[in-house]
């Protein structure tokens, strides 16, 4: 095997930060090469000056690439020799047809006029190679997340890619669409094609890694050959946080009480498609001290359950009964849910949980301002008084309350949710995903929270999409599927397979 | 500007030359709220020099005040319109539907003008809510209602004129505009009341700046260096004095400049101090996560256009009143030069950044130039261009600092 890509001695800093510190790495042509660290270990910055992003110039340090030395640019540039990056949010134009965004800046024209019968039949092959039966006439909105990701793996192609980089590529598709991926690299790498891999799910790239980077504080710590050879997970985390995690998730003993939050009969419609049920007929109850999975695929209509709980923000049409203590409850505006005790952490905390450009301090009281106040009053003491409560008890880590939450790490950002609605002081707290997105050692913190609020008796609901984490922090699971609840069962019973099953059984009964 | 303490981030520790450090770093955070104090300081000195000092005469600073009192007035209100992530185009045509609305009730219809002041105030408020509503509840951008607003009030007030202009108002309506406040003392030639209420700001002023600092030294949350709020609050006590003589000599303080100043404090405490200014910053910063929090946001943007809308109507009324006259061709364009003061003072087009103390800057700053170009005969094609490149920088001040940071 030659080397395709070789970085040696990268050096980066900001204002105050070094991110990265003379950082190695060294891609094998045909490899796959494992990307993992932390959130703020520096994965992504080194991406950003392989791409050309940080040009020539701004960082120190070599780039050789086939055999040359390389300075690129900017990011046409890096692409000109075949380096293709994918980013965690999708480039592409909602509204544009999967051709035109394909070639987009790169359109099949002679003198300007855009040959469409060329696009088209070029798409055709691309989406064939991608594994795609969509017509390439398709407007990309119309598509799901993860045939969107394919999309931008066939743009990628369409340049002749030699070096693929993909940034999170699964963190938003299910399992199914994750496995195709997953696939699709392999195929890649049978073409030759290398791929950097940057991932925060480890069972996914000890399935298909050759080799594996992690990164730490800005600094290559170890490089793993996962080539036929086992590196176990544990060995992957201990080097990514430079302590061993014995336990994954941290130990609890429920103390389950009553019954404090009942929902029976809940239906929820689309709200463009007013036909469709979403939610169908779902009953569930939740007790005191007690964490209560919901399991299911991506688009089984979990999170549009909570929302549509909370406040009917999700759908039209919404019909059930909620009861929170036995007495039913109004929970028509998300006023009224707060009020009733019922809290909602999203699962997408950048566009519905978080004012980005406002600060840790402003956001936390956001949803109980009365807390604050003094009337209409705010009194700043008492804010700040908050706000430093809650960076201490659940360790916010931030220079000041005072700093814009949009530059705080993923993980800290999900906390400032938490903190934001635990000062909301509810009752039953639906997470969804809770640790999407964040790194293994802020898991494990957010997975601590969890433990705790349980311990002080109030009832919670964890959505999640891996099942790790809903085996390991909940005490009974229900299993959800094209919005209905089709199976229950105490965690202590329940497996992956287990779950698996319930969905894939109920999907065939239609 | 006495409330701003709490709000400054924690700045260096002083350590070894840490009072340098932490000057520096806080320069470097607060670029833009004193880069615009600064910019206002350095326009008057310009203009006062070039003027060969006219710029600062009592009565030169008296029409000052009254020119731009119903900018600023409209500012109030554009400003909170801003931050919550919208605009309104329509307050020009609205200030001068109104003014017509007065002119003919109490002119042609004889009507008592104070009545007539409050219906107007409250069409104002109606004109906004009906805005408002559109643009809340039924999402419609409100580029596209206040646009249509602008053409239909610029229309309904050449046809409540009849194309005509109509005047003269009563001498009390006048007062609003060009009326002063009593000479009480009876000294010839100064008027103390005006004297006593400057001084009495100023110490207000100096009170509150003071136990604001001392509370946050005493919760061990640094704020500003020493240096900068003795200098800042040195600097515009000064100011309101030197302002507060010049006006007294001449002729006192305008009911305007009260009106004004009372408007400015009152947003001013609405905005940073209360819970419903936390929503509209909230609001124009994430409306979705806001929205999620429990705000009612659609309540909060219709409130917010209803305002504009009254504030709108008191600009018209102060408007009329000072022209001595309703013309259909009042308020021609007045909303850009409301807008342009709220951008220069800092706001941003996305929603949930800006400041009213900025806005009231904003809108001096143009008014300044405004008066200065005009004391020295600068045509109005050049004051125009002058005027928009300084709406420029200032932005790109702004986008600078912001993409530095």
């Amino acid at each position: 095997m030659t080397t395709i890509l070789e970085m040696q001695g990268i050096t980066k800093t900001f204002p105050g930060v070094m991110a990265l510190d003379s950082v190695n790495l060294k891609v094998e042509e045909g490899e796959i090469h494992a990307l993992v660290g932390e959130n703020g270990a520096g994965k992504s910055t080194l991406m950003k000056v392989l791409s050309g992003v940080y040009p020539h110039g701004s960082y120190e340090g070599i780039i050789e690439f086939r055999g040359e030395e390389c300075r690129f640019s900017g990011i046409a540039d890096s692409e000109k020799r075949g380096i293709i990056i994918i980013h965690q949010e999708l480039a592409l134009v909602p509204l544009l047809s999967i051709a035109e965004n394909i070639f987009l800046g790169n359109e099949r024209a002679n003198g300007g006029i855009i040959d469409w019968h060329e696009t088209f039949s070029r798409t055709r092959a691309l989406l064939a190679k991608v594994g795609l039966k969509e017509s390439p006439q398709t407007r990309v909105t119309d598509l799901g997340l993860g045939k969107q990701q394919l999309v931008e793996i066939a743009k990628a192609l369409s340049k002749e890619v030699k070096l693929l980089i993909l940034d999170e590529p699964t963190s938003s598709l299910n399992e199914t669409d994750s496995e195709a991926l997953l696939k699709l690299l392999l195929e890649f790498k049978a073409a030759g094609i290398s791929s950097i891999l940057i991932s925060h799910k480890l069972n996914e790239i000890s399935k298909v890694a050759d080799t594996i980077t992690v990164l730490r504080d800005g600094a290559a710590v170890s490089t793993l050959d996962a080539g036929g050879s086992h590196v176990s997970e544990a060995d992957i985390i201990r080097d990514m946080v430079g302590r061993s995690l014995t336990d994954r998730f941290p130990p609890r003993e429920p103390k389950i009480g009553e019954t404090i939050f009942e929902v029976s009969h809940w239906t929820a419609h689309h709200p463009q498609h007013a036909e469709r049920k979403i939610v169908d007929d779902v009953s569930f109850h939740v007790r005191a001290g007690e964490v209560v999975g919901i399991a299911g695929l991506m688009g089984a209509g979990r999170t549009e359950l909570a929302m549509s709980l909370f406040g009917k923000s999700y759908g039209v049409g919404i019909s059930g009964e909620v009861k929170m203590h036995g007495r039913k409850v109004d929970v028509s505006t998300v006023q009224r849910a707060i009020s009733a005790g019922i809290c909602y952490a999203t699962e997408d905390r950048k566009t519905y949980g978080l004012v980005l450009d406002d600060t840790i301090r402003r956001n936390i009281p956001l949803a109980h301002l009365d807390g604050i106040a003094n009337g209409i009053v705010v009194d700043e003491h008492r804010e700040l008084d908050v706000a430093r409560d809650y960076r201490e008890k659940i360790r916010i880590k931030c220079s000041s309350t005072a700093q814009e939450v949009v530059n705080l790490s993923g993980g800290n950002q999900q906390k400032v949710v938490l903190a934001k609605w635990l000062f909301a002081g509810p009752e039953v707290l639906i997470l969804d995903e809770p640790t999407r997105g964040i790194d293994v050692g802020a898991k494990y913190e957010i997975y601590a929270i969890i433990a705790e609020l349980a311990r002080s008796g109030k009832a919670i609901v964890v959505i999640s999409s891996e099942m790790p984490e809903l085996l390991g922090v909940t005490d009974r699971i229900y299993v959800m599927n094209e919005g209905r609840f089709v199976g229950e069962m105490p965690t202590g019973e329940a497996s992956q397979e287990k779950i698996m099953s319930l969905i894939i059984r109920s999907g065939h009964r239609n | 500007m006495s409330e701003e303490a709490i709000h400054q981030p924690q700045v260096a520790k002083p350590g070894l030359g840490g009072a340098a450090a932490a000057s520096g770093g806080f320069i470097r955070k607060h670029m833009r709220e004193y880069g615009i104090l600064l910019a206002l300081i350095v326009i008057m000195a310009f203009f006062q020099i070039v003027t060969n000092g006219i710029l600062l005469k009592p009565i030169n600073l008296t029409n000052l005040i009254l020119q731009n009192s119903y900018v600023i007035i409209m500012a109030l209100g554009m400003l909170l319109v801003i931050v919550s992530g919208h605009i309104d185009l329509s307050v020009g045509s609205v200030l001068g539907f109104v003014g017509a609305l007065a002119a003919v009730m109490i002119v042609q219809w004889d009507m008592n003008y104070i009545l007539a002041g409050v219906i107007c105030l409250a069409v104002g408020a109606m004109i906004g809510a009906i805005q408002g509503y559109w643009i809340a509840y039924w999402k419609i951008p409100s580029f596209i209602v206040t646009l249509a607003g602008m053409l239909v009030f610029k229309g309904l007030s050449l046809w409540v004129l009849e194309g005509q202009s109509v005047g003269p108002f009563p001498r009390g309506f006048q007062l609003i505009a060009s009326g002063f406040l009593p000479d009480v003392f009876g000294i010839k030639g100064f008027n103390l009341l005006s004297m006593l209420l400057g001084l009495a700001v100023v110490a207000v002023m100096l009170f509150f700046g003071l136990r604001s600092r001392f509370r946050n030294r005493a919760s061990s949350h640094d704020d500003e260096p020493a240096l900068f709020f003795f200098g800042r609050n040195f600097i515009l006590a000064a100011a309101i004095v030197y302002i507060t003589w010049a006006l007294s000599t001449f002729r006192g303080f305008p009911n305007v400049l009260v009106v004004m100043a009372l408007l400015i404090a009152v947003y001013s405490f609405i905005t940073t101090r209360t819970t419903i200014g936390r929503r509209i910053y909230a609001v124009g910063g994430n409306e979705k996560a806001t929205r999620l929090s429990g705000i009612n946001t659609e309540r909060l943007v219709f409130l917010t256009f209803a305002n504009m809308g009254m504030l709108a109507a008191l600009a018209g009324l102060v408007f009329a009143a000072r022209l001595n006259t309703a013309t259909p061709k009042a308020g021609l364009g007045f909303e850009l030069d409301v807008i342009a003061a709220v951008f220069i003072g800092g706001a941003s087009m996305a929603g949930g950044v800006g400041t009213i103390v900025g806005a009231v800057i904003g809108a001096f700053i143009m008014g300044v130039m405004n008066n200065g170009m005009s004391i020295l005969g600068i045509g109005i094609d050049y004051q125009q261009v002058i005027k928009g490149l300084v709406l420029l920088v200032a932005v790109i001040f702004d986008v600078y600092n912001k993409n530095r940071a």
